[in-house]
């Protein structure tokens, strides 16, 4: 029948000039969306779950508090009793007032202070409660239990 | 002085790849999670130790105990489970003793009294109420929390079935003003006592 393939017709070649932009779009939008992450996780925690959570809603004004056992890599070292981490290192109880007020320092309306407590599910309230201990004697008394969201 | 050279065009071409890598830096440096959680607010430290002793008369008071296993103790000694349908059923047991029913394990009503709130007249609150929340050094954090979470839910469903009735609205939808009234009608008064360590207790 009539239509004759024509020999070695190449193919057009796919434009790629747009590709950066369409990569830079994507990239500025990750940067808006997240944040960077401050510290190095030392303890794995999974946060429980809740229904009556609210969002934290200035950043700048919160300090964070992570409670649980030490990390994989970790646990040789440390074993897998319940640790505090404050910044980078774990640390005591008693260093939870130096926190606060070191980290209080640093805000503009230190009236603000948010203290969350990032704390994994099976920590028993001893610790807990003697945190919460130190934060009413160092007068940070808005305190956020993280937590994620259940339907 | 010769023609104008055309000046070459650069080549983009690893413009693509370079941003691709900035991408993943930043994917890699950066995380996604919104902070979410419970918020409460710790009561200040006491001024002196004497100062910590106020009587509370019984009707007023809804004890919850969480023991070492995450078991649940009321006052009239019901007792529950942290399971869904338990908590479900605590958070109508406080719904019913912050509306001004007496808990189970009293006869009497909790007091109540006429307070003039600002914006809406003389209201009867609940203003004498307290749930004590009581758990042992031992207690789960889960369910410390779970029990946390039902009774903030408690007042949060109060308060907004009481703004759905005086202002056709719900509480999240008020202005800070009518916020403030219907939290006077319904304070949420959660207090906390030290934990009993009961494994000490025993020796």
């Amino acid at each position: 029948m009539g239509f004759k393939k024509k020999e070695s017709r190449e193919m057009p070649e796919l434009s790629t000039s747009s590709l950066p932009d369409l990569i830079f779009t994507i990239l500025f939008f990750f940067m808006m969306v997240t944040t960077m992450r401050e510290v190095t996780l030392k303890v794995k925690f999974t946060v429980p779950q809740g229904t009556e959570l609210e969002k934290l809603e200035h950043k700048s004004d919160v300090s964070f508090i992570y409670v649980g056992p030490p990390t994989d890599n970790l646990r040789g070292q440390f074993g897998s009793g319940t640790r505090i981490q404050l910044n980078d290192r774990y640390a005591d109880t008693r260093e939870v007032m130096d926190f606060v007020a070191q980290e209080r320092q640093g805000m503009q309306d230190q009236t603000k202070q948010v203290i969350s407590i990032k704390a994994d599910q099976y920590t028993q309230m001893g610790v807990i409660t003697d945190i919460k201990e130190v934060l009413r004697k160092s007068y940070a008394l808005k305190l956020n239990y993280s937590a994620s969201q259940r339907n | 002085m010769g023609k104008k050279k055309k000046m070459p065009g650069l080549n983009t071409s690893s413009t693509a790849d370079i941003s691709f890598m900035l991408l993943i830096f930043f994917l890699v440096t950066t995380s996604m999670d919104t902070d979410k959680g419970l918020t409460r607010r710790l009561p200040p430290p006491p001024e002196n130790q004497e100062q910590n002793a106020v009587q509370i008369n019984e009707r007023n008071i809804f004890k919850v105990n969480i023991n070492s296993v995450g078991q649940i103790m009321t006052s009239g000694a019901i007792r529950l489970e942290c399971t869904p349908g338990d908590l479900l059923r605590l958070r109508e047991m406080a719904k019913d003793f912050i509306k001004g029913l007496p808990h189970p394990g009293e006869n009497q009503p909790p007091e109540r009294s006429m307070v003039n709130v600002p914006g809406l007249g003389p209201t009867l609150c609940s203003d004498k109420h307290v749930i004590s929340l009581q758990t042992d050094r031992g207690t789960p954090y889960a369910a410390y929390f779970a029990v946390q979470n039902e009774l903030v839910a408690a007042y949060n469903e109060l308060r907004d079935k009481e703004s759905r009735e005086r202002f056709g609205r719900p509480y999240e939808a008020l202005n800070d003003d009518n916020k403030g009234a219907i939290r006077e009608i319904y304070p949420q008064k959660i207090s906390e006592a030290e934990p009993i360590d009961y494994s000490k207790l025993s020796h």
